[in-house]
């Protein structure tokens, strides 16, 4: 089983994002389950929010302790909440940003493998607005494997299917992080 | 059938929807608010041909589906925690009048403090208001308990409250998996409600009027008495849909999962996932899961704990002044005549949303084995 911890601002989306993963990785053929981080939420302020995915139905109802990857969506968090709390020995960091994997270590100040995008610029050249959470969702996929990127596509499209222009928009934007994710 | 991935709270309204309720009497409470915000947006966007009533309070949420329950419509409504308990009384009058109504309740902290997460307090101090209630493990229970809810609630046998518990956050705010049934094969299973006894002005009646001594203790005496006679039905109910559906849950009443082994967790709800994959770590711990609380399963119960060695009750309640959690005192109650009984032990934890982790459930078992009587407080974490 993977877990995977989603960490974000009141309002950019990690919740949905945590939501859209699952759908793809649904897709895939996979089981998932996604849920927030239990509690009130304020605009602004760090949220989390959490994915399961497995091979087969997933009963564990407990918090994710202990996740394989973690993805940052709000650069500014990095000084604000440990995001590597608990994160496992050999899992991955995947961060919205304009700086170098190797400045990112050196701010987090531990020896995990980072990978970085600059996925707020990609998102307002395509989307016209910062919003970074789907567009995370094709960092994810490139970085981890876990989920392909066509199922996320799909799930976007699912997602937003009320709206196809924003919808369209996003899976472009995840198309273009996945593709420039470093 | 359609899989997909929803929140627990959508599946819910998912379900209700298929179940054709009438009238909804709905007021918003954490964390059972995105049940009603689905379901008025169904009602709202004609998806659902109900009467959704916004009312001011739960008190009159209660009272507005009491009224339309007794008149012969099917109703719904859904609350959590302090909403609960501003329902109390009405939800006496509702089983005093054998009224055939379902309610989801997304389980939650009773204040004070004020607490928004989960934990069984709410349900469990609504123990002896007379309504059957469920606690069920993933979305795709709630959605099934819900179809049967109705059947079991409108059946002439039973004309009784329902409430099936669904814990808040742990379920209600979770994305998973769920097979939402066909709304063809929900109408073949779940007729139209002909409420045999509803208010009708070309043949008047009245429910719940005032009751002398001697009527009122023989009416209490029957319903006591009747409550304990749903559990048959209730498995009936539990297997004519797993007929149609191709889905069961143990034998609708309770759920025994590796109890072939001498030391077992017995609880309730969305907790059983996490022990059941504590129990896949282990090969000395099973799991008996109560999936009806009310009327408690003491048949069933006994049968499943014969010759074990010890069980462990896991709750996320308290039963105050009774120094221990309340559905331990059931148990001691089920298993009090019982020759070789195993030794029972308590542990009290999730309240307020604390987490009960597998770990944790290792080291009470650890401590407990070889205990008897012990009231155990799991650490509180979260």
């Amino acid at each position: 089983m993977k877990e995977i911890r989603w960490h974000g601002r009141g309002g950019q989306g990690a919740v949905t994002a945590a939501e859209v993963l699952a759908i793809a990785a649904f897709k895939d053929g996979k089981f998932s389950q996604a849920f927030p981080h239990f509690g009130v939420e304020r605009r602004g302020a760090p949220v989390m929010a959490f994915t399961r995915i497995d091979d087969k139905f997933i009963r564990l109802r407990e918090h994710v302790y202990n996740p394989d990857y973690v993805v940052v969506l709000d650069p500014t968090l990095i000084s604000a909440v440990d995001v590597t709390q608990g994160l496992k020995q050999d899992g991955m960091i995947i961060i919205n940003t304009t700086k170098s994997a190797d400045e990112i270590k050196q701010e987090i100040g531990k020896d995990y493998t980072v990978r970085v995008v600059d996925a707020t610029n990609i998102a307002l050249e395509i989307i016209g607005k910062p919003f970074v959470n789907m567009p995370m969702l094709g960092a994810f996929a490139k970085a981890t494997g876990v989920v392909s990127i066509n199922s996320v596509q799909e799930a976007i499209r699912e997602k937003f299917r009320e709206n196809k222009s924003v919808a369209e928009k996003n899976v472009e934007a995840t198309l273009k992080t996945y593709e420039s994710l470093k | 059938m359609v899989k997909k991935i929803l929140e627990a709270s959508h599946a819910v309204a998912e379900a209700v929807k298929l179940c054709r309720p009438q009238v909804l009497g709905m007021y918003p409470i954490t964390p059972s608010t995105h049940i009603p915000e689905r379901l008025s947006e169904f009602v709202n966007n004609g998806e659902m041909d109900a009467k959704l009533i916004r009312v001011e309070a739960e008190f009159s949420a209660i009272s507005s589906i009491v009224g339309a329950s007794a008149a012969g419509s099917r109703v719904f409504t859904a609350t959590s925690s302090q909403g609960l308990a501003l329902m109390n009384e009405v939800l006496y009058a509702a089983s005093g009048m054998r009224l055939p109504i379902v309610m989801v309740v997304a389980n939650r902290a009773l204040s004070a403090p004020i607490n928004i997460w989960n934990d069984w307090q709410d349900a469990i101090s609504e123990r002896e208001n007379g309504w059957i209630q469920f606690f069920v493990e993933s979305s795709q229970e709630a959605v099934d308990t819900i179809i049967q809810a109705y059947k079991i609630a409108e059946d002439e046998r039973v004309y009784n409250p329902v409430i099936v518990n669904i814990d808040g956050f742990y379920l209600t705010h979770v994305y998973e998996p769920v097979d939402i049934p066909d709304q063809e094969q929900v109408d073949n299973f779940l007729p139209p409600l002909n409420y045999k006894y509803k208010l009708d002005p070309t043949n008047p009646k009245t429910h719940g009027p005032f009751a002398y001594p001697v009527p009122y203790a023989k009416l209490k005496k029957r319903n006591f008495e009747d409550f304990h006679s749903f559990t048959p039905i209730i498995k009936e109910v539990h297997d004519d849909f797993a007929k149609e559906f191709g889905r069961s849950y143990g034998d609708g009443v309770i759920e025994e999962y590796k109890n072939d082994r001498p030391y077992v967790i017995l609880t309730m709800g969305s907790l059983s996932g996490t022990v059941k994959e504590f129990v896949d770590s282990r090969d000395d711990v099973g799991l008996v899961r109560l999936r009806q609380y009310r009327p408690f399963p003491f048949e069933e119960v006994r049968n499943a704990l014969e010759g074990k060695e010890m069980v462990l009750v896991v709750e996320k309640d308290v039963a105050f002044g009774s120094r221990s959690g309340a559905v331990f005192l059931d148990l001691r109650n089920a298993l009090f005549d019982m020759k070789d009984k195993p030794r029972i032990n308590n542990g009290i934890g999730g309240v307020g949303g604390t987490d009960i982790t597998r770990e944790d459930l290792g080291k009470a078992i650890d401590e407990l084995k070889n205990k008897d009587g012990e009231i155990y407080w799991f650490e509180m974490r979260g």
